[in-house]
């Protein structure tokens, strides 16, 4: 579908119609194939109403309602929004920043995508709310280099806005004004960590600050209190003052609140996205209904639940335990609800919502070479086992791959990943390291076996991972 | 030889620099529409950016050699990124690589003998869900298979004039 300001060079963006399962309030005009993302269209189906509404209330009230709200970050990390603006440190008397992440770099995630090329408003509204109630001084979107398009649209969307008074100076006619601008990625997963990112903002190598002291929170971008956000988590803000904080809470199941944008890919037969009410849809229902299910003739071997760098699952295992309300569960895969503390709770984790499938046509070691590559190519270098760890994982998984690996490789592939995890400046040591110690402890056999294995007859597999 | 900016350059990196609260900030915007205008950045355009930023020149160079994005050396005409990632991977990614690289008869990084692309390695380009994916330039090519980009490499080739590359003469970019 083309937009309405009939600019020939914007490439065309499919929509999907939603699953029965489905539960829009992100997506909803995003997916409308009546909706073209334009402000007129935007303002026609009562956009920006709830800045006007955030207006009418204190900065306090707006942070009280998402606070109430329990929305968790979107990102990675499933914090508590409402409790991180609580943390802002305004005891320097510094100016505040408010920066959405918009780098969309964890492989398998693309939702913010979406988002930002569909329904460009929503978020500069929900960031402009955000601004409001943290009472930023500026606002930065910070989006990667490979979406230039998205870069594009939210620069024209940003210049719409400025001119009805929703951006800038005055907003709404009131004496309370921020700026928002588009700042373009180059290409480095690292600048999704947001201490990565706040470098990269003020113009260095993207190299991750520690943690304390370097909460954004305290001391962020310039060294001022910065609130960073993900993109689904700003435009739930609007949300939350649309309908109130509690009655968003009551979308969803206790602290796992509103919906959640899932992406899968991998081996189904209908990847995509799918928003889904917390915790009331399963991994399951994810990938048999919504995704149409595995391939023909082919079995389930594992599923990456949260992002690459989560730990994998493997097809049969049985997740038990006792959740935070003290019920026990029970789980296979399928089981798991989708929401962020049970994919916790079965030893892995939600992060980005990027759900990949991996059926019995490959060969789990290529699988990890292939992530262990991603991992090796994004650290930022400054700390040693990072650095040098994701680079011998590399290179160790690849010699399993291509022949020449040693009978010891499987324990030494395991001890390097224990060695890297903790041991780090920022979550990137554990996002490298968790794949490689899940996968070799799971499928401690298939690892094992790559040292007798003859890699011609890896050639004749459908296709290569590495 | 100093590098001279376009008019248009020096305009866009005057007007960029306004929207940050410290002029370094911009360096990434302007090193996007250097390199967009002149297809790579040059050790002197370097050092323009990092005069007109007010820094040293090797702040410049150490943003430069850090983010995959930017270059020294010059590319093809056109800039072939296919993603190398998990979900890609699991779909062909490799395979659509290889096709690509059978129509212009290259390797991965460095400019095809008819000097029409450079083909590389992405990764993730956060569209997973239409994996294996490839970007042409700015635009973003969809559940690609080896025959779709039989297709498109002919309209790239359609579209693009030759420009083979001069016999390599041993030295680089610098
Ligand atoms: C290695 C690494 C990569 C990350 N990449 C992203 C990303 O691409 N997008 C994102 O929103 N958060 C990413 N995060 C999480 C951010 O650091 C941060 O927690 C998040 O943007 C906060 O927003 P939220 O609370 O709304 O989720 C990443 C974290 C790490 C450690
Ligand atoms: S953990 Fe890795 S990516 Fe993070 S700061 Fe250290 S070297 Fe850089
Ligand atoms: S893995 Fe190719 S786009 Fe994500």
């Amino acid at each position: 579908m083309s937009r309405a300001n009939g600019d020939a060079t914007m490439p065309t963006f499919s929509k999907s119609a939603p699953h029965p399962k489905e539960r829009r309030i992100i997506l909803a005009n995003a997916e409308d194939p009546d909706f073209d993302g334009t402000l007129e269209a935007y303002e026609g189906r009562g956009g920006y109403g709830e800045l006007k509404k955030a207006f009418g209330m204190t900065p306090e009230d707006v942070c009280k309602e998402v606070l109430d709200s329990g929305v968790r970050g979107r990102g990675g990390a499933g914090f508590p929004a409402g409790m991180k603006w609580k943390f802002l440190d305004r005891r320097s008397g510094k100016p505040v920043y408010l920066i959405c992440n918009a780098d969309e770099s964890e492989p398998g995630t693309f939702k913010d995508r979406q988002i930002i090329h569909k329904d460009p408003h929503q978020l500069i509204e929900g960031m402009m709310i955000t601004a409001f109630a943290i009472q930023a001084k500026q606002a930065y979107i910070y989006i990667r280099e490979e979406m230039p398009y998205g870069a594009r649209i939210l620069d024209e969307a940003i210049e719409a806005a400025r001119a009805k008074g929703y951006v800038g100076d005055n907003i709404l006619g009131s004496d309370y004004s921020c700026d928002l601008v588009v700042h373009r990625g180059a290409a480095a997963y690292i600048c999704g960590e947001e201490t990565g990112l706040i470098e990269s903002l003020e113009g260095k190598r993207a190299y991750p600050r520690i943690k304390p002291p370097y909460f954004p929170a305290a001391l962020g971008l310039y060294m001022c209190p910065t609130i960073v956000n993900n993109v689904e988590t700003l435009c739930n803000v609007k949300h939350i003052v649309a309908m109130g904080g509690g009655e968003f809470a009551k979308i969803g199941t206790t602290g796992n609140t509103g919906t959640r944008i899932w992406c899968l890919s991998g081996h189904v037969q209908k990847p995509g996205y799918f928003e889904l009410e917390c915790g009331k849809a399963t991994y399951g229902e994810l990938i048999n209904d919504l995704g149409g299910g595995l391939l023909p003739g082919r079995k389930l071997q594992a599923v990456i639940p949260g992002g690459s760098s989560a730990k994998v699952l493997r097809a049969g295992e049985r997740f038990t335990g006792k959740l935070r309300s003290g019920e026990a569960f029970d789980w296979g895969i399928d089981d798991i609800p989708l929401d962020f503390d049970s994919p916790m709770a079965a030893g892995s984790m939600s992060g980005s919502g990027a759900v990949i499938v991996v059926d019995d046509s490959v060969n789990i070691v290529e699988v990890l070479a292939n992530i262990n590559a991603f991992y090796a190519h994004e650290s930022c270098g400054q700390c040693t086992p990072c650095r040098e760890g994701s680079l011998w994982m590399k290179k160790i998984t690849g010699r399993m791959v291509s022949g020449g690996a040693r009978r010891e490789d499987a324990a030494l592939l395991a001890s390097i990943g224990d060695q890297i995890a903790g041991r780090t400046i920022c979550a990137h040591g554990e996002a490298c390291a968790w794949p490689t110690q899940s996968f070799v402890a799971k499928f401690r056999d298939e690892f094992e076996a790559a040292a007798e294995r003859n890699p011609d007859e890896w050639k004749n597999r459908e296709f290569r991972l590495v | 030889m100093p590098f001279e900016p376009s008019s248009e350059l020096a305009a866009y990196a005057e007007k960029v620099v306004q929207r940050y609260p410290e002029r370094r900030s911009a360096i990434m915007m302007i090193l996007h529409a250097l390199q967009r205008e002149q297809g790579r950045i040059s050790l002197e355009a370097q050092e323009w950016v990092a005069d007109f930023l007010e820094i040293a020149p090797i702040k410049v160079r150490e943003v430069v050699s850090f983010y995959p994005f930017y270059r020294e050396h010059p590319v093809g005409k056109r800039h072939i990124r296919v993603c190398r990632t998990l979900s890609c991977a699991l779909n062909g990614g490799y395979a659509v690589c290889d096709s690509f690289k059978q129509a212009f008869e290259t390797g991965l990084d460095e400019i095809s003998p008819d000097g029409r692309v450079t083909i590389e390695f992405a990764e993730c380009l956060a569209s997973c869900g239409t994996a294996p994916v490839a970007l042409v330039d700015d635009d973003l090519h969809e559940n690609l298979t080896p025959e779709k980009v039989r297709e498109l490499c002919e309209s790239i080739k359609a579209e693009t004039p030759a420009a083979p590359r001069p016999e390599p003469a041993g030295e680089t970019a610098e």
